[in-house]
């Protein structure tokens, strides 16, 4: 029997989306449309991009815990630049964004230069880029901004009653970037080549450092550019916001089929991760006897379903 | 010329002719720390050759090596390809220039694809960045064809036979069009047919003008396989001679050195005592013991007081051989009966309850516990075989620690100092005495002086000695051949994972040993 051990798990969380789609189709009326499809990129774009960022993290076999406050960073810097500094929109979010860069590239020296665990400097990260973001301000500034409005106003029509908007297209655009980042770039696969063995990648003569460094750099964008989708959707910056969404990210990509020991997975899983976490919480919506509550036991039930499988998978292949 | 960025260190191939060398090497020098690895080491590899680089363990082959392609900056030295000086400071520049590794393990990346595996690194990309993968693809296939192999490059590496997986980190060296091809132990891991796989391809390859460096630990591969050879002994150069004026006698001769000179006569007492000990009751029987890339079946009666040695170079199975019969390591054939009692196979807990106990070689990871003390780190033993259920009363402790003190002469402030604070003789003492207190039926030192100096060497001789006296069955295995000389009453000599021969009583010798190692055919 020839199964490829990369797209097994893929395969798994293929079934665990469609079935639960289907399962809420037939339960609930007006699940199945194309609305509800189209709503669920929307209300995960943010989650989405910082999830594809993990992604890279992850198949390096690195750990990024900072995600959540970089986002939380960047929205408080985001509104409070345009809001109450009056800097022109797209200047604002370049600086978040290189900021972004530079912090996550700033942990991936630490982590290379130092041969630091990656948990543990993110884990600073975390920590330095909440309290950053309440050196700015430490309660919520609203945004009312033409630039915004325009851009909140621009909708794309999919369907009858369905609409992308700003957020949900940035996120497939960048999901389409994400796959041929991965696929078909030396940086994406120099990325597979350290988590599947960086001692290896380096006798073999790739500059694991440099990747290792690029991807931490990468993610800090990914985090910055959640954090200015999550403005877009909020209409407002907040510290807080953000908080925890490191380990939601984190969830998503195992959901999604990347093995957390690096090497194995990809974009694609993960989108499919992130949508079932959005399917899930659609179901919430439809259904008002299940708790809110009820989505993270739900996600703890998947994500121990796929931790077993890919412990299954793993000893197979011994 | 792929990469133009890359072109200036690239070194355009040049006709070598017989007067310059492909590679030549000269003088190197290492020093970790205090430990000088390697001084004025001196070879030269000529195109189209196989050339051996031999040595025991710690002999510098793998410094070497380290110090030619990048991995390690030698002190002193100088390194010429071609007549050119090269300083690589990376694997990857070495590759560069022409000079391909082929590690013992296979240093590959399981989780891609054999064209990933053979390309990466050297890919050509568009504007866009995106990979040729057609212009990659072709490469690969010109390199495995260069190997005259076909491998599906589609598949994932892991999916691969560890023989397959090595014949791709060979056309990774190839694709760039290596002049220099570094084999680090290739056939280690390998069964037959695929190491005579891995030979035709050397021999292509050699064929073809590129210069092979092999190192291995299989002394026939060697005799098979080189043109030339040079042997280094402790970091040291000793000689390069021509396989085919070399006979084994010499080559071991130069790489074990005075040891191979050393003889002990032991005359008519140890005959007497071997014979003593050869007509004594058995006490434990193994019938043919064996697992595949370990040992071969192994079949051994040890008696009532006899110390048996296994005697091998290195990776000739003599560890392997102690651990399957202590159990550490599942046997997949065989079985070891202590007094016709089965020892139940693969369990270490198991064999210390019947009373087969293992002093393992590296004390200070498998062995001592530092932040207990002398008394502690002497019952630890005898209180795993008596169960947790059942505490050794500290009078016991006491009277134990108290007695093994004494009569092993261990130096220490008392029993209740921390075996930290002893020196490593000592340290050696009072691991010995942690399974006498256990009361071993079989005890099995895994190189039981290493490290030690000297004096402690020569008493823990001694006290091997008067414990075989009083009816403890032991196995030795020492690297220190001499010590094996002196301390067995038997020895059973290994090569390549194989019981080739025995020796006893006063004929163990060192040079019958080695004639041993080196007749076998």
């Amino acid at each position: 029997m020839k199964v490829s051990l990369r797209a097994n798990p893929l395969y798994a969380t293929i079934g665990v989306l469609a079935s639960l789609f289907a399962v809420a189709s037939f339960s609930y009326e007006g699940f199945f449309s194309l609305r509800v499809v189209a709503n669920l990129f929307t209300d995960s774009s943010f989650l989405g991009v910082t999830a594809l960022g993990m992604t890279v993290v992850i198949l390096s076999k690195g750990i990024d815990l900072s995600v959540g406050s970089v986002i939380g960073f960047t929205t408080i810097l985001v509104a409070y630049l345009v809001q109450d500094a009056g800097v022109p929109v797209p200047v604002a979010w370049g600086i978040a964004l290189v900021i972004g860069v530079i912090f996550g590239a700033g942990m991936g020296a630490l982590i290379v230069f130092y041969d630091l665990p990656s948990f543990l400097v993110t884990l600073g990260g975390l920590f330095f880029a909440k309290g950053m973001g309440f050196v700015i301000s430490s309660s919520s500034i609203g945004i009312q901004n033409g630039f915004y409005d325009a851009v909140l106003d621009f909708q794309l029509q999919v369907g009858p009653g369905a609409y992308l908007g700003a957020g949900a297209l940035a996120f497939i655009v960048f999901f389409v970037f994400c796959v041929c980042l991965l696929k078909w770039s030396r940086f994406g696969r120099y990325v597979y080549a350290v988590g599947g063995n960086e001692d290896s990648a380096r006798l073999m003569g790739l500059p694991v450092d440099q990747v290792k460094i690029g991807v931490y750099a990468f993610n800090g964008f990914c985090s910055a550019l959640a954090g200015i989708l999550t403005t877009l959707y909020m209409g407002s910056g907040n510290p807080l916001t953000g908080v925890g969404m490191e380990l939601d990210a984190i969830a998503a990509v195992v959901i999604g089929g990347t093995l957390l020991t690096g090497g194995i997975g990809g974009a694609t899983g993960t989108l499919l991760g992130v949508l079932t976490f959005a399917v899930i919480q659609t179901i919430l919506n439809f259904d008002g006897r299940f708790k809110p509550a009820f989505l993270r036991i739900a996600i703890a039930a998947l994500l121990l379903g796929f931790i077993l499988t890919q412990r299954a998978l793993a000893r197979g292949k011994e | 010329m792929l990469f133009p960025a890359e072109s200036t260190i690239r070194i355009k191939s040049i006709m070598s002719n017989d007067s310059t060398p492909l590679l030549k090497v000269r003088g190197l020098s290492k020093q970790f720390g205090s430990v000088q690895a390697l001084s004025d080491v001196s070879f030269e590899l000529r195109a189209g050759e196989i050339h051996s680089l031999l040595g025991e363990n710690g002999a510098g082959k793998s410094t070497t090596i380290k110090c030619i392609t990048g991995v390690h900056r030698p002190e002193t030295g100088t390194v010429e390809l071609n007549g050119q000086l090269i300083a690589p400071r990376s694997p990857r520049e070495a590759e560069l220039i022409g000079i391909g590794t082929v590690y013992q393990e296979v240093n590959l990346l399981p989780n891609l694809t054999v064209l990933e595996n053979i390309v990466l690194g050297r890919v050509k990309t568009n504007a866009f960045g995106k990979i040729d993968w057609k212009d990659a693809r072709n490469r690969a296939k010109s390199a495995l064809s260069k190997l005259e192999m076909d491998i599906d490059l589609d598949a994932t590496l892991s999916t691969l036979p560890v023989a397959m997986q090595q014949l791709v980190a060979l056309a990774r060296a190839l694709e760039v069009d290596s002049k220099v091809l570094i084999l680090d132990e290739p056939t280690a891991s390998l069964d037959e047919a695929e190491v005579e796989n891995l030979f035709r391809v050397m021999n292509l390859l050699r064929d073809k003008g590129i210069g092979i460096v092999f190192i291995t630990h299989f002394l026939d591969q060697v005799f098979r396989m080189s043109d030339r050879m040079t042997v280094l002994r402790n970091g040291r150069y000793i000689a390069t001679r021509d396989a085919k004026e070399l006979s084994k006698q010499d080559l071991l001769q130069d790489m074990l050195g005075k040891a191979f000179e050393e003889m002990q006569s032991r005359a008519g007492e140890l005959d007497a005592i071997a014979a003593d000990r050869a007509g004594r009751k058995v006490q434990l029987e193994v019938r043919g013991l064996g697992a595949p890339g370990m040992i071969d079946s192994v079949d051994l009666e040890l008696r009532e007081g006899e110390v048996v040695g296994l005697a091998g170079l290195l990776g000739s199975g003599r560890t392997e051989c102690a651990r399957l019969i202590f159990g550490v390591d599942k046997a997949t054939t065989g079985t070891v009966d202590l007094k016709d009692k089965r020892v139940k196979q693969g369990v270490p807990s198991e064999s210390i309850r019947d009373g087969i106990m293992l002093a393992s070689e590296d004390r200070k990871a498998e062995g001592i516990f530092p932040n207990l003390t002398v008394r502690e780190n002497i019952v630890i033993a005898l209180q795993s075989r008596r169960g947790p259920m059942n505490p050794v009363p500290r009078e016991e402790q006491d009277a134990l620690a108290k007695k093994y003190i004494a009569a092993m002469r261990i130096k220490t402030s008392g029993p209740e100092a921390k075996i930290s604070e002893l020196s490593g003789g000592n340290q050696q003492k009072v691991l010995l005495a942690r399974w006498l207190a256990a009361e071993p039926k079989v005890l099995i030192l895994d190189e039981p002086t290493r490290g030690i100096d000297i004096g402690a060497r020569a008493e823990i001789e001694k006290l091997i000695e008067s414990l075989s006296e009083d009816g403890l069955s032991m196995i030795m295995i020492s690297s220190e051949m001499d010590e094996e000389v002196r301390c067995c009453h038997r020895v059973l000599v290994l090569r390549d994972r194989k019981v080739i021969g025995e020796l006893q009583g006063s004929a163990i010798t060192e040079s019958a040993i080695v004639r041993k190692i080196a007749d076998h055919e």
